[in-house]
């Protein structure tokens, strides 16, 4: 699914990788634990997250991790801002909750679970 | 190939750094994407309990041909009992540190699973020692 579509499901703000929103994931993963999510996500996957601090930039660098959807209205700081695009991932923040931003790209078709 | 890099106790926004920097030297060299995960999974997770829970430490490491060997020391509070940190779930994490996403205890499980050999010493109010080794091939 490209990255546009996932935008316009979850009426998504870009925040980060405006020019990438072409580029696809074929797989989504909903997590809130860090370890979680370095245990079990495979490569090239969306993240998914409510949580809100820069070691998700981070986890998700260690994983080559290229987007990340921040749910439930919250909103990356401009540290983390700074350092998505330095390593070139696009931030996504959405108002829908967890459980249903999940919901709804799943029933669009993004069915891969996002875990090894 | 070695490095070192100093860990800083009380930063937590910049933890990780050491392993992001390794992760895009081992990038550059040219070592294959499955390996390099395996290598950033395990120090990045070696490096977050140094600052979650020994006020940081010092990181070397030693790249050769055939793998990659990283000390991780630090002279934190120590390990009473490595068994019973190696279980999943456990975590003697606080309230504010799981609040950040961390405290699941699936770090040293983590380490055990992406790294080809661990080991960690510890003894209690001197520090904890993890060694981790990845080969190449
Ligand atoms: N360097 C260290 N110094 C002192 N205690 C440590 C150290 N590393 C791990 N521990 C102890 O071992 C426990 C388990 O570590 P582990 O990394 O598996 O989980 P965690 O750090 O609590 O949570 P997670 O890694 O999932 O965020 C920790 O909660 C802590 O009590
Ligand atoms: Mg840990």
């Amino acid at each position: 699914m490209k990255i546009e579509e996932i935008r316009h499901i979850l009426e998504a703000n870009v925040w980060v990788g405006e020019e990438r929103l072409e580029g696809e994931v074929h797989a989504a993963c909903g997590c809130d634990l860090m370890s979680d999510v370095l245990a079990f996500a495979k490569e090239e996957v969306l993240l998914l997250t409510g949580l809100v601090n820069p070691q998700v930039i981070r986890t998700a660098e260690m994983l080559d991790i290229k987007a990340i959807v921040f749910v439930r209205g919250k909103v990356p700081t401009q540290d983390m801002i700074t350092m998505a695009k330095q390593k070139s991932m696009t931030i996504l923040s959405t108002e829908y909750p967890l459980y249903i931003a999940c919901g709804k790209l799943y029933r669009m078709g993004l069915m891969n679970e996002g875990e090894a | 190939m070695k490095l070192h890099y100093q860990v800083d106790g009380d930063n937590f926004l910049v933890a990780g750094e050491a392993s992001a920097s390794l992760k895009r030297t081992l990038k550059q060299l040219g070592i294959d994407a499955s390996i390099i995960r395996k290598i950033s999974i395990s120090m990045y997770e070696a490096e977050m309990n140094m600052v979650i829970h020994a006020y940081g430490g010092v990181i070397d490491v030693e790249l050769s041909a055939d793998k990659v060997a990283i000390i991780l020391k630090d002279t934190g509070p120590g390990i009473p009992d490595i068994e019973l940190a190696m279980k999943e779930g456990y975590s003697t994490a606080t309230h504010e540190i799981r609040e950040l996403g961390f405290g699941a205890g699936m770090g040293l499980p983590n380490m055990k699973r992406y790294s080809d050999y661990l080991n960690v010493y510890s003894e209690v109010g001197v520090g904890t020692t993890v060694e981790i080794t990845v080969y190449l091939t």
